[in-house]
């Protein structure tokens, strides 16, 4: 059964179309990566499946799949770059969504956010500023939180842009290990490098968006000519 | 210190001292919420709007001018919280508008139904605070005691909620906070404060309240409790030793209580500067 699936999906805003009836189904233990050109609407289409906005057509169907159990990782905001708050206090705020009624965080809660520091090697950085932190260590420190919000999918959206290729490579390895234990992984990225390593599905947004699965894809056309122009591009 | 201690012989400096505390304390609360939601236009705006309230409650006569000050100054919260987020109408200019065609509308109601005789120093002390606080009757200072109260137990309660909604609206949507919800109450507690503000500093310096603690304890503490509670202890003890100052030297309060939030937001910028 597949734990998250698009049926003819429309997506755009009010007086642009950015793509039509796009359907797929992720399932449990899948590692998609989306990827396209900037303003493809990679992030629209993120967010509709997050339920944070809805389709102009077609409709997102998740069985069985709480909220609680996905964790979203959004890019950055210019507000976190300057925000007082410690490493601690963010994991724990992965939380937030089961919070329900009660107005603090519980004991196991505490425990949970502190081993998720540990799996992410930021539990010294514990009581450090976020805002004094490198890249590399606050996209751990968001991946924490986001592992104490999810227990089933991952939704990340640019979680490498802007860091350097050591540390990428670090995070693209403890995002692997998450999706070998069983978590559904979907990620938007420029990275066809690392697509071509870890995705198992690959979901191509452009004016005819295509899912297939990451063999299909590369020997299709239109996955040679992307990863043409994306290394040239990078070269 | 002998004129300190004969001052507060008198009831009514006591009330104003313990009225001060009261809303310094909790004008710093939300303070760094609003500075790093990029909000604090909100309170700005609301400041005026409560001002217009103000002056039509004066011109109606009415005995208690909180009844007409209060609701008009959360549905203006509310108002303007919408035009925030609605990027299709610009935001800050409708802002601008309203707050500053209330002040205008203000100002004009009372001068035109004013019997007052000294319309310049009632307007003035609207707008800067000076002698109001020191008329406070008993039932103004048990509703700002009980206003009080509700604020700070609506914020130690959803303060979690609050810090995830301020560090990344997003993502906490996403995982199913109502966060237009809680946008909805800050909006609502500001606008509760604004309105207790306005007796302590008047309606021009509220904003001062708010944002310097948060900023001054911004420069020095690294997390979102430590900062909240910083910002708290500053903003009382700028209250209080504003409000000492100007009993002993005659300035007017609300004015002396700001320069205290300023001289201290120079020391903790130094203080900051020397910790790195």
């Amino acid at each position: 059964m597949s734990l998250i699936s698009a049926k003819d999906l429309t997506i755009g805003f009010s007086d642009l179309v950015l793509y039509r009836d796009l359907s797929f189904e992720i399932n449990e233990g899948d590692y998609v990566f989306v990827i396209g050109e900037n303003g493809t609407g990679k992030t629209t289409l993120m967010r509709t499946l997050l339920g944070l906005r809805k389709p102009l057509k077609g409709e997102v169907v998740t069985d069985g799949l709480k909220l609680s159990e996905i964790g979203y990782l959004p890019q950055q905001t210019i507000v976190q770059r300057d925000f007082p708050a410690s490493v601690k206090e963010i994991v724990l705020s992965g939380f937030v969504g089961r919070l329900g009624i009660n107005p603090f965080y519980s004991a196991a809660q505490k425990k949970k956010a502190l081993d998720a520091m540990k799996r992410f090697g930021v539990e010294n950085l514990a009581s450090r500023c976020y805002r004094e932190l490198s890249g590399g260590q606050q996209q751990r420190v968001l991946l924490a939180r986001t592992l104490c919000a999810a227990t089933k999918v991952l939704l990340m959206d640019e979680p490498v842009a802007g860091l350097d290729p050591f540390v990428t490579e670090e995070f693209y390895g403890l995002v692997e290990k998450l999706n070998r234990e069983g978590m559904t992984i979907i990620m938007i990225s420029h990275d066809i490098a690392a697509a071509k390593k870890y995705a198992s599905h690959i979901l191509h947004i452009k004016n005819d968006p295509s899912f297939t699965e990451k063999k299909e894809y590369f020997a299709s056309g239109k996955g040679n000519e992307f990863s043409i122009v994306r290394e040239k591009g990078e070269a | 210190m002998q004129i300190l201690i004969e001052y507060m012989s008198y009831p009514f400096v006591r009330y104003a001292v313990i009225v001060g505390v009261l809303i310094a304390f909790c004008s710093s609360l939300l303070g760094v919420t609003l500075v790093l939601k990029r909000m604090s236009y909100i309170g700005d705006g609301l400041s005026h709007v409560a001002f217009g309230a103000l002056a039509v409650a004066s011109v109606l006569k009415l005995s208690n001018n909180m009844l007409i000050i209060l609701p008009v100054t959360v549905l203006a919260a509310v108002i303007l919280l919408a035009f925030g987020k609605n990027a299709a109408i610009k935001g800050d200019a409708a802002i601008a508008m309203l707050s500053v065609g209330a002040l205008a509308f203000g100002y004009l109601l009372l001068n035109v139904f004013s019997s007052s005789a000294n319309l310049a120093g009632d307007v003035c002390s609207t707008l800067f605070g000076s002698t109001s606080i020191l008329t406070l009757k008993r039932s103004e200072v048990i509703l700002c005691l009980i206003l009080s109260i509700i604020v700070v137990c609506v914020f130690v309660l959803f303060y979690n909620k609050i810090f995830a909604v301020t560090f990344d609206e997003t993502f906490a949507k996403a995982s199913g906070v109502r966060t237009g919800l809680y946008n909805l109450l800050i909006a609502v507690i500001i606008a509760v404060i604004i309105v207790l503000a306005m007796n302590l500093v008047g309606s021009l310096l509220i904003s001062a309240l708010v944002i310097f603690p948060a900023m001054a304890s911004m420069r020095v503490f690294k997390s979102f409790k430590a900062v909240t509670v910083s910002s708290a202890v500053f903003s009382v003890f700028c209250a209080l030793a504003g409000m000492i100052i100007s009993m002993m030297t005659g300035t007017p309060v609300g004015a002396t209580i700001v320069a205290c939030d300023a001289v201290m937001f120079g020391v903790f910028c130094v203080i900051g500067a020397v910790r790195q």
